[in-house]
């Protein structure tokens, strides 16, 4: 009989085959849809500005990396990730560069900072939209969408429905739902489709590379509370605030981000509702028209402390 | 009706490839290495020398200590030595090695009493622990210990744990399907020593036929009822068992008698019997013999073969194989050695090939803690580990950790979580 080499190996020697890298580009598949729609309808320009993001969050990756004398970490997906969700959350008629250098910033001060993948406090690209927020506020605000082909166009200047609905900027128009699940109206990126959103988001919880806690919770909570003052009379439907604005991807794909978010499950519930609340209010009666980016930004800094008090209690040990 | 379940836990391929396979009897092999010690408890001492003969089932090795389990000679022959050998839990442990000489002869002490049936609870309890059985199901406890729970601690229900939760291993499913009836009267003999209230005989829903068999063998016994459970690792762990059946939850560091209930495994319960009715010591044992061999199967093997044997008699390893594993995939032990013996607990030997995994950092997902049988924090743990501190190991409660390895099996990062809590466990005890 031939002899073998064997190996010594720690229990278990079976391993489930979700891996890191999986998990990224699962999650990047499931933006894939909205993605589409984004580059489709703003054109040319958005394809651009997706490439400046991706480009700045991997070349900085890159030489944290190279600074660190670490292995290369460009292949696990992260960066690239970080990247695309960048680009979504912006205008899409902004200027190359701020994408870049806003891919820059989620890479370096989001993530690079605390000590790369895993040890982040905020999400890296609601990192780099702050920065480029505080820093342009103008370019930030300024919505348009496009008229003609797909290579040569015309960009219009248009108010996103938030800001055109809204009881507090003097918005009484009902706005049509089909356009929102559709996602032909001016806004983010990646935010305007919300019926691919939605498939999106769901196939992601069904393939299980995202926890159905927080984007249930959150949803819920913003539909229950803005359902109460649109019973009064004050605020648009339920519907229009679930379908608008970014909740969808923000509940859907920022909320879920790992490392950022409760790993209890408890801690889910309690991140969801916590990030309803403030979406509610910011969209009510804050200044700005919207408020998804804040509110998890928030309730990123609350994580630990919400791990902390929501750490479960093992099998039989008694409190 | 409801399959019963607890929260948590995973769903690995099951790869039972030999759940239909019936057990079939190895050779006796020329030669067994018999450790001292092949249980949870005091080492056992050696009661032959080198050159004595013995036959098989001869009482080779006891110990005065309560907490363990004597051992006998599987085959009829020679002691060629007494030394230390590679051993499947130990690494390198003191062993008995036996030459086998002339025909297979059961020792004449051997004798069948009586009348089994009229022995009082303290004859059975000595009958189990002089024929050396001890937990089959993998730990290997002693089990007249366990029969023996101090007087104010009732056990009202006795849990005979048919789960094999563990993918790949099939003994226990054949054990029930072939031996049913005598498992029960193994159980009988249970029933007679501690006068449960309830008997459960649990099951995961996989098995479909074991589940009808033992509902064949149990009917017309009052309270006596076999439960499906939901397959899920890791079902068949004590304390989960006890949760998904009952909803009682063992206090941590405590044992299941502390909530009223024993757990055995049915191969124990056959040995029990076997011991009782037959007076048969504890020599052989059923083994899964699974993976890349060619003859997978269910096989009865005299406890002391060597792996090497084992391989030459499943008719050699398919190609690619790097690992042999003794127990399941996800508790096993990998073996450096194709000289280990198979000693009592051994429920399985797999042949695997290994696999390499790439370690990320932790990215919190929190998939160790949704899956953790024991509700903990592995991702903490591993924190806690890593910074050497003590308190923390504490706060996450460590020590509650069964180790079943769910969390490293789900863990996308592939971070060994239970090396980390192996390490922490050691931290405290060394503090202590």
């Amino acid at each position: 009989m031939k002899e073998i080499k064997l190996k010594i190996a720690p229990a278990p020697f079976i391993h489930s085959p979700l891996s890191i890298p999986r998990l990224m580009y699962g999650v990047i598949l499931c933006l894939l849809p909205a993605l589409f729609w984004g580059i489709y309808y703003f054109k040319i320009q958005a394809l651009y500005l997706i490439l400046a993001c991706v480009f700045g969050t991997l070349f900085t990756e890159f030489l944290f990396c190279k600074v660190r004398g670490k292995e290369l970490t460009l292949k696990d997906g992260s960066a690239l990730l970080t990247g695309i969700l960048l680009a979504m959350v912006l205008p899409p008629y902004l200027p190359l560069w701020m994408g870049f250098l806003g891919g820059v910033v989620a890479i370096a001060l989001g993530k690079e900072v605390f000590g790369g993948l895993g040890y982040n406090i905020f999400n890296p690209a609601l990192v780099g939209r702050a920065f480029l927020m505080a820093s342009f506020p103008q370019h930030l605000t300024t919505w348009k969408i496009a008229r003609g082909g797909f290579l040569h166009y015309d960009t219009i200047t248009q108010a996103t429905p938030l800001a055109q609905t809204l009881p507090k900027f003097g918005g009484k128009i009902n706005y049509p739902l089909v356009k929102l699940l559709m996602g032909t109206h001016a806004g983010c990126l990646g935010e305007v489709p919300a019926l691919l959103l939605i498939i999106g988001g769901l196939a992601l919880l069904v393939f299980r590379l995202a926890d159905y806690r927080i984007p249930l919770s959150c949803i819920s909570t913003v539909a229950f509370l803005t359902g109460i003052f649109y019973l009064k009379g004050l605020s648009p439907s339920p519907l229009f605030h679930l379908l608008s604005g970014g909740l969808l991807l923000g509940a859907f794909f920022m909320a879920t981000d790992p490392v950022t978010t409760p790993y209890t499950p408890k801690g889910r519930w309690i991140f969801g509702i916590g990030m309803g609340v403030l979406v509610t209010s910011v969209r009510l009666f804050g200044g700005y028209p919207e408020g998804v980016m804040f509110s998890i930004l928030v309730m990123n800094a609350f994580t630990p402390l919400i791990n902390r008090l929501t750490k479960p209690l093992p099998l039989g040990v008694k409190k | 009706m409801r399959k019963a379940s607890f929260p948590g836990g995973v769903h690995p391929p099951e790869n039972k490839l030999t759940s239909h396979i019936s057990i079939k009897e190895f050779p006796i092999p020329d030669e067994v290495v018999i450790p001292l010690q092949q249980h949870i408890g005091a080492p056992n001492q050696p009661l032959v020398k080198k050159g004595d003969r013995v036959f098989t089932g001869t009482l080779i090795g006891k110990s005065e200590k309560y907490i363990s389990s004597p051992i006998f000679s599987s085959i009829t022959g020679v002691v060629e030595d007494i030394g230390n050998y590679p051993h499947p839990v130990l690494k390198r442990a003191p062993a008995i090695r036996i030459r086998r000489e002339g025909e297979d002869e059961l020792d004449p002490v051997i004798k069948p009493p009586s009348h089994p049936e009229e022995l009082t609870p303290e004859e059975l309890r000595r009958i189990v622990w002089e024929k050396g059985i001890v937990g089959m199901g993998g730990a290997a406890f002693p089990t007249h210990v366990k029969l023996s729970p101090p007087p104010e601690k009732k056990i009202d229900t006795l849990i005979i744990n048919g789960a094999e939760c563990e993918p790949y291993l099939t003994c226990d499913e054949r054990l029930m399907i072939e031996r049913g009836e005598e498992i029960v009267r193994g159980v009988e003999i249970i029933v007679k020593i501690l006068s449960p209230k309830r008997v459960i005989i649990a099951i995961e829903d996989n098995k479909p036929e074991a589940i009808e068999k033992m509902r064949k063998c149990v009917e017309g016994k009052g309270n006596f009822e076999v439960k499906e459970l939901k397959t899920k690792y890791p079902q068949g762990g004590e304390k989960q068992l006890i949760k998904a059946l009952l909803n009682r939850e063992v206090p941590s560091g405590g044992l299941p008698f502390d909530v009223g209930v024993l757990v055995q495994n049915v191969g124990t319960c056959l040995a029990i019997f076997e011991a009782v009715y037959k007076g048969k010591p504890l020599y052989e044992r059923v083994v899964t013999v699974s993976g890349q061999v060619e003859n997978p199967g269910n096989y009865k093997v005299r406890l002391g073969t060597a792996v090497r044997k084992v391989i030459e008699w499943t008719g050699g390893w398919r190609e690619n194989g790097d690992l042999v594993i003794f127990g399941g995939p996800m508790m096993g032990i990998a073996q450096s050695s194709l000289d280990v013996p198979v000693i009592k607990g051994t429920t399985g030997i797999l042949f695997l090939q290994s696999e390499k995994w790439v370690e990320y950092p932790c990215v919190r997902c929190g998939r160790c803690v949704d899956v953790c049988p024991v509700r903990l924090i592995p991702t903490q743990i591993m924190k806690a580990v890593k910074f050497g501190n003590i308190e923390l190991l504490k706060e996450y409660h460590v020590l509650d950790c069964i180790e079943c390895g769910s969390c490293a099996y789900i863990c996308p990062a592939q971070i060994p979580l239970v090396q980390y809590i192996k390490v922490g466990k050691e931290i405290l005890r060394r503090k202590k």
